[in-house]
């Protein structure tokens, strides 16, 4: 494969030769981050002094960095809507839908009151399964329509999603703690 | 020194120039140094033929030191002044030092890390854990006689960044270079070839004398990466011998109140421990007081007093699968490292969960060595070793105090490293012109239950509304795992920024001060060992001066010829006087000769460079 030569500011697209859209494949993503990295991770300039040391430590990083970007989702989203001159802002622009709302009280409620597995199972069941559907109509505005500014607005509902999800994980956790 | 010699960046001056590199597990109860002979790895033994050294250091009252089997022997009756498990105390202060006062020391609380009073004066972990360094050193440089280049040196996976820090600095004070801190269940994996099998997930077992570290590691594409780690920091074989020990000491009706008491209890609990890995029965015997005890013990008996253990252990293990999100059946081999493996039960225990027999072929207590040998070998750029590839990940999140003493993960952990990461803060006040920058690690929300790396305060911020400034934080964290940390307000345009060491490590200073009291303390040997060196510098001149001069001698004129001939003689006389000549003249002699043919070297270069140059032009046509 031949390719233009890299530079530290390329986007993560272009660094890890992906085509710039949200559908990827997670093993691809995997193998071209062990690939850049057998290139520029430092310890391959262990005997080649400290300038050509940092070099390598500042490339390795971004390789890393990008390969944490394109593996999540949203991460990968938000990069998408930035690159499309559609940041997605999310700490001003935190204006929902009335339903979505609704919705996350109800879940934040069903959490409050859910005090073992037999109740958080459920509610972690549901909420993943909303988090799949978000996912897939992104996917949509992103790769099909090319609708930035309503895939900007899906992702800040993701991340709402995903922050009720981190905190049934979270309780998941503490039961399963209390009952050891 | 090596002036003539020209090289490629990335490429070994001459491949035929062998670098000599080493792996050294520098260990909770014992220390080892391997390296990569004739495409072995193996450890290297000392004088006596041990290859173990006991990481354990006595101070005398002359300022002289024991280090290994002699301190060792002494250390039930000079408890306080014998320095055993050291690397518990590694970027550690007292009050993290699980059951402090039942250990024979006297602590003192320096600022940062812990010291012990001796007779020598207060020591540092840091120094000591360098003695212990600067005896494999040397016995690695007394194995190959050469120079060392440079070694890789194993820390737990579970180690933070000021433990982490600290065994650099050790290091540093024992005048190694540091080609790379791995981790030690990577070295494992390395050292069983792991790399060469078949890809897929790879877990280490690594119970060892002070820590418990358990990894997953992912192979692909002949890339080894560490995508999980935890364990427990405070678990290890002492911990066995010392519920032994409290239980002979139980039996018996005896107690074990003076320092050497202790320490003589807790060494025959071992021996007994180590021969109930192979026999139903052993006695613990030793001298306590006065009297003298022997306690007949059963295996049954350590098996169900260290069930408990091993079972925390296994829990770790849990954490660590879950973690993941993959599940014991996904493992597709296990590596047991660290002597307490040895034990039935252990194995029992790691095979009962995987559903399959752990890895025990290697020794146990030298695997981590070895593997640390191969990636130096590696690391040093020697033939035959280019293709290992460690990734690794930071064990421990690393994030910054925020409002209400919460804690803000900049990092998680299981990240991979290197890494560099910014987050965005801003002012609490109108009018705030500083900030104070809190650098945690830990996995708690809460700032008290996290350990304190550093603080620094971005200062000359212009006068804002609340939350109108922009202090972006930026974390580095180097392939060692180590972090460096600065800020700056981005609106003002007014770009303020500190770079931190965590607290925990030494100061430049304190380093140039140890080093300075390890020369005055040991100025006899310093001055042979300086000898030595010279001499080594000197005649490595003489054969590159001489090289240089039969390939490229056509350069110089007829009186430069001479005039470095003269050189080379001035040099080959002082060192005909070594047995008498200090150092110095050495130094002096060979310094003039470097000098004396640097237009030599210029011109060289100067030849070099015009035949690659034609070589190219003769690639393109």
């Amino acid at each position: 494969m031949s390719r233009a030569p890299l530079r530290l500011d390329s986007d993560d697209f272009e660094l890890f030769g992906l085509p710039r859209q949200f559908a990827q494949g997670a093993e691809l993503i995997d193998r071209r981050r062990r690939e850049l990295l057998a290139e520029v991770h430092p310890d391959r300039f262990a005997s080649a002094g400290g300038a050509a040391q940092r070099l390598a430590s500042q490339w390795a990083s971004r390789v890393n960095e990008a390969h944490r970007r394109l593996k999540d989702p949203i991460q990968r989203a938000m990069q998408l809507c930035l690159l499309g001159g559609v940041p997605v802002d999310t700490e001003r622009n935190t204006a929902m839908p009335a339903a979505f709302l609704t919705e996350q009280m109800q879940w934040h409620e069903a959490l409050d009151e859910a005090q073992d597995d037999a109740s958080l199972n459920p509610l972690a069941i549901e909420v993943k399964a909303a988090e799949q559907k978000r996912l897939a109509q992104l996917q949509d505005l992103l790769d099909a329509q090319g609708d930035l500014a309503a895939a900007a607005q899906a992702i800040r509902a993701l991340l709402f999603v995903r922050r009720i999800a981190e905190h049934i994980a979270q309780k998941q956790r503490a039961v399963a703690e209390q009952r050891q | 020194m090596a002036l003539l010699q020209i090289s490629e960046p990335g490429q070994t001056a001459d491949p035929h120039q062998r670098r000599v590199a080493v792996g050294i597990d520098l260990g909770t109860t014992h220390s080892l140094v391997a390296a990569v002979r004739h495409g072995v790895a193996e450890c290297l033994p000392d004088a006596a033929g041990q290859v173990i050294l006991p990481s354990v250091v006595r101070y005398l009252q002359d300022g002289k030191r024991l280090i290994g089997t002699a301190a060792l022997a002494d250390a039930a009756h000079d408890a306080r002044n014998t320095v055993v498990s050291v690397k518990r105390f590694m970027g550690r202060s007292v009050s993290d030092v699980a059951q402090a006062s039942k250990l024979p020391y006297e602590w003192v609380d320096a600022p940062g890390m812990l010291k012990l009073r001796t007779v020598a004066g207060d020591k540092s972990p840091v120094e000591v854990s360098a003695e212990i360094l600067a005896v494999l050193r040397q016995r690695a440089e007394d194995s190959f006689d050469d120079e060392l280049f440079g070694a890789v040196i194993t820390v737990p996976a579970y180690f933070d960044d000021a433990q982490r820090q600290a065994t650099k600095d050790a290091a540093q004070l024992a005048r190694i270079n540091v080609l790379r801190l791995i981790s030690e269940p990577t070295a494992a994996a390395i050292a069983y070839g792991l790399e060469h099998g078949s890809e897929g997930l790879y877990a280490v077992y690594d119970l060892g004398g002070g820590t418990f570290d358990f990894s997953l590691l992912q192979l692909s594409a002949g890339v080894f990466e560490v995508i999980a780690t935890g364990g427990d920091s405070a678990l290890g074989g002492d911990d066995f011998d010392a519920l032994l020990a409290e239980h002979a000491l139980a039996k018996a009706g005896a107690q074990a109140l003076s320092p050497q008491d202790r320490r003589a209890v807790l060494v025959a609990a071992r021996a007994a421990k180590e021969k109930l890995s192979a026999a139903d029965h052993a006695i613990l015997a030793c001298p306590l007081g006065n009297a003298e005890v022997a306690v007949p013990l059963q295996r049954s008996e350590l098996e169900s007093l260290v069930e408990p253990l091993i079972r925390r252990s296994m829990q770790a293990v849990g954490r660590v699968l879950s973690d993941a999100r993959v599940t014991a059946a996904d493992v597709q081999g296990v590596v047991m490292v660290g002597g307490s493996t040895r034990m039935p039960a252990v194995v029992a225990a790691v095979e009962k969960l995987f559903g399959r027999a752990p890895l025990t072929d290697l020794n146990p207590d030298e695997v981590v060595a070895l593997g640390a040998a191969i990636q130096a070998h590696a690391l040093a750029g020697n033939a035959g070793a280019q293709d290992l590839l460690l990734l690794d990940v930071i064990p421990l999140s690393l994030g910054l105090e925020t409002m209400g003493g919460l804690v803000e993960h900049v990092i998680p952990r299981n990240s991979s490293i290197p890494t560099a990461r910014a987050q965005d803060f801003t002012t609490f006040k109108d009018g705030q012109t500083a900030i104070a920058i809190h650098v945690v690690q830990g996995e708690r929300d809460l700032v008290a239950h996290c350990r304190s790396l550093a603080r620094f305060e971005l200062r000359g911020i212009p006068p804002m509304v609340a939350g109108a400034a922009r202090v972006r934080v930026n974390f580095q964290v180097d392939a060692d795992g180590l972090l460096a940390v600065d800020a700056q307000e981005l609106t003002s345009g007014v770009a303020a920024s500190v770079t931190v060491k965590p607290s925990y490590g030494l100061a430049d200073d304190d380093i140039a001060r140890m080093l300075n009291d390890s020369f005055t303390a040991a100025e006899t040997d310093m001055a042979e060992r300086a000898r030595r060196e010279a001499q080594v510098d000197a005649e490595r001149l003489l054969l590159a001066t001489q090289a240089a001069l039969d390939a490229d001698g056509d350069l110089l004129t007829q009186a430069q010829r001479a005039e470095v001939a003269r050189l080379m003689a001035t040099v080959v006389e002082r060192l005909a006087d070594a047995q008498t000549a200090d150092a110095h003249a050495i130094v002096e002699a060979a310094e003039q000769l470097a000098k004396g043919t640097e237009l030599l070297a210029a011109e060289r270069m100067n030849r070099g460079i015009a035949q690659a140059l034609t070589g190219r032009r003769i690639d393109d046509i």
